[in-house]
């Protein structure tokens, strides 16, 4: 089974992407299934059943998303080898811009689209520069300059990763993309002592458990201070 | 690479370009040009790599790569670049082979594609962007200079086939037309910024119908001056060779000035369009059906005096638009004449 993870800014488009992609997997017969991480809610798994994809989804509650994510990677696995894939795509939420979701050798790929603004692509840290596929959407509704702009900002913070264009609309380029995430080589049976491309954000303080009182004398643990001068910057 | 060896500031001298990339990883040089590039890494506390998401190798490695690539970007600009595209025939939706033999489409040639929606336009605009080699669902496949295509217009962000111009795109970001332009600019690595920001906005306005300038924000812009200012940044500022147009809406700009300008900036230009004064334009056109070129129809004589006479109409309709947009009154007298066919028709 190939596994690829996905993963990008809320709204940048991909279950999508990721719906167009699997249309043109399964003209080839390639079986797909996906599961779908988020944090509070998420109805994209009836996007899934819907187009027949077999789904599964998990909600991280109040903890965060990609410590979700890297704790269940290995059972999620083991449900796709069940239900006997060629492919398993997770999607995860990627909601804060330190995301890491990625896993040494494993295709990752990272959606992000045209109307997030042109700094965006400096905003984003391991999410974007450890994607071995940069999937860029909402290109048709941009100007040529700004795409181009975008695309030579995504290419400066990553110059090693494939950038691709896709339409989550028509699907222009899905079926591009499909083909560069098929791996016929690179079977995976389990992601078992497998290690993360990059460490995922941290924190343990009193805050994580569930401390809501606000005040210094409450603050234990990984706590960091903002440096506030007295100047104007 | 004798990366290795260069100090920041010989590096920023010998690839200025740098500068992106050091933006882009908010990398701060500033006071460490005497280092090397690893030095200067090298000099991040563990504390700050764990809390800046910085990984070392990585943006060693990646440095190395951005100046490879963007060597060769830059070197492209002196290559041949590209002079012909080439359609080789695949299958429509049906699986039954394309009829013709070849299209062969050359730089400064325009071509309209015609075709009912979901004919499969898209995915002809899509086998020639990703230079199709019989591995798309149309079996097509694309030669550019009448050669198998390098492996560069799939893979680079940098050196894309095709730029495209839709009805539905727009001006997101919040910038005047200046400082637009200088950005695009500054992504293609032009030297003289001015002059070419000059050259686009004149030409701009001379085929919107109302005056902008430069200080102008470009999402104030009217629709007819959005379009202008789109289509000649693409000639100008634009890398790719080819230009796929969806349709160019017939208010507030020039369409013939506009594909004019573009096939003197030598580029390939097709044309999508159900509007019969775009599709005559071009020279030759191709038809599609379920999927499949079924057609390629040059432009006739009698289809060239067509358009002629449909450009008077539009024209009228144009005059009328003005008048009433004046507070004037519409009379007979004003398209009496003009045109060869009676009104009666």
């Amino acid at each position: 089974m190939n596994l690829v993870i996905f993963s990008g800014p809320p709204s940048s488009g991909k279950t999508s992407v990721i719906l167009k992609t699997i249309a043109a997997l399964k003209e080839r017969d390639i079986a797909v299934g996906v599961v779908k991480f988020d944090c509070l809610y998420t109805d994209d798994d009836l996007l899934y059943k819907r187009a027949g994809v077999p789904v599964q989804k998990g909600l991280s509650g109040s903890l965060c998303p990609d410590h979700f994510f890297a704790s269940n990677i290995e059972e999620v696995v083991d449900w796709g080898n069940r239900m006997e894939l060629d492919m398993l795509i997770t999607e995860s939420a990627g909601l804060c811009n330190r995301c890491s979701p990625y896993i040494k050798d494993i295709k990752g790929v990272c959606v992000i689209d045209n109307l997030s603004g042109i700094n965006t692509p400096r905003k984003i840290g391991p999410m974007l520069k450890f994607a071995d596929i940069v999937v860029i959407t909402k290109g048709d509704i941009v100007s040529q300059a700004e795409r181009e702009v975008f695309a030579s900002r995504v290419h400066s913070v990553n110059p090693k990763a494939v950038t691709m264009h896709v339409n989550g609309l028509t699907g222009q380029g899905a079926y591009e993309l499909s083909t560069l995430m098929l791996d016929k080589e690179r079977q995976i049976d389990t992601v078992q002592g497998m290690e993360l491309k990059f460490s995922m954000p941290a924190a343990m303080c009193s805050y994580c458990l569930g401390e809501t009182r606000i005040g210094e004398v409450y603050q234990m643990g990984n706590v960091r201070k903002m440096e506030l001068g007295d100047e104007h910057e | 690479m004798n990366m290795n060896k260069l100090t920041i500031e010989q590096l920023k001298e010998k690839y200025p370009f740098v500068i992106d990339y050091f933006k882009g990883n908010k990398l701060n040089v500033e006071g460490h040009e005497d280092k090397t590039f690893q030095e200067y890494i090298d000099s991040f506390g563990r504390e700050y790599l764990e809390d800046w998401a910085v990984d070392r190798k990585k943006l060693v490695e990646d440095l190395e790569e951005y100046i490879e690539q963007m060597k060769q970007f830059l070197g492209l600009n002196e290559d041949e670049g590209v002079s012909s595209l080439t359609i080789l025939p695949g299958y429509d939706k049906d699986g039954n082979a394309e009829v013709f033999k070849e299209i062969t489409i050359k730089t400064s040639e325009i071509i309209s594609i015609v075709g009912p929606t979901g004919s499969g336009k898209s995915r002809l605009l899509a086998d020639i962007e990703w230079t199709a080699q019989g591995d798309t669902p149309t079996g097509r496949k694309i030669l550019i200079n009448g050669e198998l295509p390098d492996n560069k217009w799939r893979f680079s962000s940098n050196n894309r086939l095709v730029a495209q111009l839709s009805q539905n795109m727009n001006f997101v970001m919040d910038l005047t037309v200046a400082e637009f332009l200088e950005l695009h600019a500054q992504s293609r690595l032009v030297e003289d910024i001015e002059s070419i920001i000059d050259r686009i906005i004149h030409a701009a306005n001379g085929l919107a119908g109302e005056e902008f300038n430069l200080n102008t924000p470009v999402t104030s812009l009217s629709g007819g001056q959005s379009r202008a200012l789109m289509i000649v940044d693409t000639a100008i500022l634009s890398s790719s060779p080819i230009v796929l147009i969806d349709e160019i809406e017939n208010a507030g700009i020039d369409r013939k000035k506009a594909l004019d300008l573009l096939v003197a900036e030598d580029k390939i230009v097709l044309m999508a369009t159900h509007d019969p004064m775009l599709a005559l334009i071009a020279d030759r056109r191709i038809v599609i059906r379920n999927g499949g070129i079924v057609d390629i129809i040059e432009t006739s004589e009698e289809e060239k005096e067509i358009l002629i006479e449909l450009e008077k109409m539009d024209g009228i309709v144009q005059r009328m638009r003005n008048d009433l947009r004046n507070g004037n009154t519409l009379e007979f007298n004003d398209i009496e004449g003009i045109m060869k066919i009676p009104i009666n028709w």
